[in-house]
């Protein structure tokens, strides 16, 4: 376990969601602490997704809180909502460049119009993203030009170049094939040596064990059990991880 | 065969009309640029509400537009122009086609700006609102542009079925193309004019249902 930090960069506080009559997620706390990364595994279904997407509330929360750097995200204005965000990065399984503009113009839109940045340091800043995501020479390019691997690559720089404090990764690499999953997790590595805080939703176990501070294991919507990466894939102790755990492997052979 | 030359391909008689014809014909250019520019600002408005999650919203906007689609444009604009006045408002006729041309093109636009806004994958909403745009910001740098693109060819088609609408004017009394070449036609006897107004729509319009066409194809190829 981590040292307990005096504040949370993120901190989920009893999150409930429920769809209709579907209960999604049931009392989950979950605190990661600055420069943190958080590996959430479970099978499909569990509820990380969801648990993710009520960190920026894509996902409205039924109750609970969410505070980012001890700031709140919910019962907030509008307004604020969308000054929060900011702190909180993004990353989709489907990428969701912007089709319609360059790989440049992608990375500052949101500089421009939501942090309202000068043009000229949003163009440095989207460059030097860019650059840290290994595709500066494809700045001028349109999505549509890019490879998946490529695409995802841009989405994080979108996402970096709003200087977030935490960057939330939602299957970063579930629509990439095979072999452009390398590269989308060199830039999650070196992100995370760069000391960004992060919480990752995703299948690929070998970067959990090599990249995690700690995993999170969930299944029917709660928190069944956390730890890190060598207390969670070589010590299991419920039931439901070892049975998770079994089928992964199962299907990785 | 030459009766009919005569009756509808006669030079001397469109040489003699043309002036009357270029003179409607200006009048049409006009009430096309206002009742376009009307139509596409009204439609999407129209096609923004009816694309809002909030149904007290969206409901309205789709019976305006359920109903000014399966009013005829004729009828609307006669109702207008002949039922205002009961109601103590005279307006010339300019006016008159002004308003039912808004009413009924609003709500084709808004079906089409409506159709295209739901094109865009939900994704991009997603993606442009967690990096903390607005709303409204989200709509007009991320949705809008892929939807208008989307779209291009149906509002395309429609701006040429605005310009051959514009001849209900007519009814009106407003002088527009059709309006002058129906009046040279009474004065010649003759229906060349008509002819004539029919080959001005044709020099317009054709090109531009070249282009639609070439999108469409285009659009087929890449998607």
């Amino acid at each position: 376990m981590s040292a307990p930090q005096p504040l949370p960069t993120l901190e989920i506080t009893a999150l409930e969601k429920r769809f209709g009559d579907t209960q999604v997620l049931r009392s989950i706390d979950l605190k990661v602490a600055n420069g943190e990364l958080v590996f959430v595994i479970g099978p499909s279904g569990s509820g990380k997704s969801t648990m993710l997407r009520c960190c920026n509330r894509l996902e409205e929360p039924t109750s609970g809180a969410i505070h980012v750097n001890g700031k709140p995200m919910l019962g907030i204005t509008r307004r604020d909502l969308d000054r929060m965000r900011l702190q909180v990065g993004m990353v989709f399984q489907g990428f969701f460049l912007y089709p319609h503009l360059s790989v440049l113009k992608n990375v500052t839109l949101a500089q421009r119009k939501a942090l309202k940045r000068p043009a000229a340091e949003a163009d440095a800043r989207a460059l030097e993203m860019l650059d840290k995501v290994g595709l500066k020479h494809k700045a001028s390019a349109m999505p549509g030009e890019l490879s998946g691997g490529q695409q995802q690559r841009v989405a994080i720089a979108r996402a970096l170049a709003l200087d977030p404090k935490v960057m939330l990764f939602d299957e970063p690499t579930s629509a990439l094939d095979p072999e452009l999953v390398g590269s989308v997790l060199k830039v999650m590595r070196d992100l995370r040596e760069g000391g960004m805080t992060m919480i990752v939703v995703s299948h690929e176990m070998q970067f959990a064990r090599e990249a995690a501070d700690r995993v999170v294991f969930m299944d029917g919507g709660v928190i069944v059990e956390q730890g890190t990466p060598s207390e969670i894939f070589g010590n299991p102790r419920s039931e439901r991880l070892r049975a998770f755990l079994s089928r992964v492997s199962g299907e990785a052979a | 065969m030459d009766t009919i030359i005569n009756a509808f391909f006669n030079i001397d008689i469109m040489r003699q009309a043309a002036p009357l014809l270029l003179k409607g014909a200006w009048v049409t250019l006009q009430l096309c640029a206002v009742v376009i520019v009307l139509g596409i600002s009204g439609g999407l408005t129209l096609g923004l509400l009816a694309s809002s999650k909030n149904a007290a919203v969206r409901l309205p906007a789709f019976l305006f537009i359920d109903f000014f689609r399966a009013i005829p444009p004729l009828i609307l604009l006669i109702l207008i122009y002949a039922g205002l006045p009961f109601i103590g408002i005279r307006v010339p006729p300019f006016v008159a086609v002004c308003i039912a041309f808004l009413l009924n093109n609003s709500a084709y636009f808004a079906e089409i700006f409506r159709s295209g806004i739901k094109s865009v994958s939900r994704g991009q909403t997603e993606a442009a609102r967690a990096s903390g745009l607005s709303p409204a910001q989200t709509q007009a740098f991320v949705i809008l542009p892929q939807a208008v693109r989307n779209v291009l060819p149906d509002l395309l088609s429609n701006v040429v079925e605005i310009v051959k609408l514009t001849s209900i004017a007519s009814v009106v009394s407003l002088t527009e193309l059709l309006y002058s070449a129906n009046m040279a036609r009474a004065v010649t006897y003759n229906s060349s004019p008509l002819v004539m107004a029919a080959l001005m729509y044709l020099v317009v319009l054709w090109p531009l249902v070249r282009v639609i066409s070439r999108f469409q194809r285009g659009l087929s190829i890449s998607s």
